[in-house]
């Protein structure tokens, strides 16, 4: 992906993910393959016992679901966490599931000590990265959710949190904070190799330290089957699609501005979401620790 | 929401103590079939906060039958385990709040989603 078609750049993840965002994102079947493939691996990292035991699992930043299905699929139990109200409304008119928590995983989770089996989240936790309010520390914030998600977690249980970081760096603060409160594991790189179908899976366990579970395509190879294809292409897909709407949208091809941002706001507050004031931050460039 | 996650969910303000269970005031209730599988509330049961569970079910209006006090031994009970699946699983909080007993702040549930976000002086 280029500079500045990160979703992450572009607005705070509850302002990007809208109600149109959210509609597009779930009714595209590449996206749902996308998300399914890599849910499925999460799972195998995850590694639960396999006794055909349901477990009861956490789906951070869950979105509409499509994560949480494919748990479902996988016979667990889920609860799932998002920091989108728009995007749990489609989880929730798509009849998922699991239960659903809008929260933002920057505030900590809001759970009580050793209640879940396991953990995954997909495509979520790189937005911890960023500074999208007046006020937020990056840094405080990975801790906090780091810190919560450890204590959430039964002795143990592991959590996979499949990552799209910006650069190697910040995977690497990502799981240095996750060490900084207990945590053992590490990074997983799949397809390391190669641009399109490189993925980073955060491995991370409680009490326990067994070695970090292998990577895919290490000798350089490329995903074989027509889902992992799928997962490959999720850069550019992504990439390109938004490309169209920036020209079709603003017109100025200068992404979803300012404007746009305060005009999204304002809706959402007449719908009467919690937004914070507008201020000379809004819609500003966003500001990364590396 | 299910008493399953209300078993769980607890306040996260920060400097709170004793925020956890939540209380729950009640709008509106509903319910829904769920798959009745005994493996998978043998498995939860040891982990259940039994006080916390019976006053969720009291507030959502399913506590009749739930035992004052329980025992890994009921779980060879059907009925017990039938009216146990009912409670955790089938009986949906959709509308009303999740109130910290510690500090009375409200969080309010809509659409069975409760709104747990935090205001930057409460992280
Ligand atoms: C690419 S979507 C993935 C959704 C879902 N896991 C899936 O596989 O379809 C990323 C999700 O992360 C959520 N998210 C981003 N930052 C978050 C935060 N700080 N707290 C909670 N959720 C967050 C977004 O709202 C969005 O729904």
């Amino acid at each position: 992906m280029g500079k500045g078609e990160r979703p992450e750049h572009m607005a705070p993840p509850d302002i990007f993910y809208n109600e149109d965002e959210a509609r597009k994102y779930t009714t595209n079947s590449r996206m749902i393959n996308i998300q399914s493939t890599l849910t499925e691996r999460a799972l195998e990292l995850l590694a639960l016992p396999q006794d055909g035991l349901p477990r009861l699992l956490l789906d951070l930043g869950c979105g509409s679901g499509l994560s949480g299905e494919a748990l479902s699929e996988a016979g667990q139990v889920w609860v799932g966490l998002d920091i989108s109200a728009a995007m749990l409304d489609v989880a929730h008119e798509r009849e998922v599931e699991g239960d659903l928590v809008l929260g933002d995983l920057g505030h900590g989770l809001p759970l009580r000590p050793g209640s879940f089996d396991g953990a995954i989240s997909i495509s979520a936790v790189q937005w911890l990265c960023n500074a999208d309010r007046a006020g937020h520390d990056p840094r405080k914030r990975m801790k906090r959710f780091f810190e919560t998600l450890y204590m959430s977690l039964r002795r143990g249980a592991r959590a996979v949190l499949q990552i799209y970081p910006e650069n190697h760096k910040q995977a690497e603060m990502l799981v240095a904070a996750a060490m900084k409160v207990g945590f053992s594991g590490g990074l997983v790189v799949d397809y390391p190799h190669s641009t399109r179908a490189k993925k980073y899976f955060l491995v991370l366990m409680v009490g326990t330290s067994i070695s970090v579970p292998t990577a895919k395509g290490l000798d350089g190879g490329e995903p074989e089957d027509e889902e992992e294809e799928a997962a490959a292409e999720h850069v550019q897909v992504a990439g390109r699609d938004r490309n169209k709407r920036r020209r079709t949208g603003s017109g100025k091809g200068d992404g979803k501005g300012r404007e746009w941002v305060l005009r999204k706001k304002e809706q959402m507050r007449k719908k009467g979401y919690d937004i914070a004031p507008d201020s000379k931050y809004t819609a500003r460039k966003r500001k990364r620790v590396v | 929401m299910k008493l399953l996650t209300h078993n769980m969910l607890s306040c996260h303000i920060k400097n709170v103590r004793n925020g956890y269970p939540f209380l729950i005031e009640v709008v509106k209730v509903s319910e829904h079939e769920a798959d009745f599988d005994p493996d998978f509330l043998k498995h939860i049961f040891p982990r259940i906060n039994w006080p916390a569970f019976l006053q969720g079910a009291q507030s959502l209006g399913c506590r009749e039958g739930l035992p004052e006090e329980a025992a890994e031994s009921m779980l060879e009970d059907e009925g017990f385990l039938k009216r146990f699946h009912h409670a955790l699983l089938e009986v949906f909080l959709e509308e009303g709040s999740l109130v910290c007993p510690e500090t009375g702040r409200k969080f309010p549930v809509t659409k069975g989603i409760p709104n747990m976000l935090l205001n930057e002086d409460e992280c």
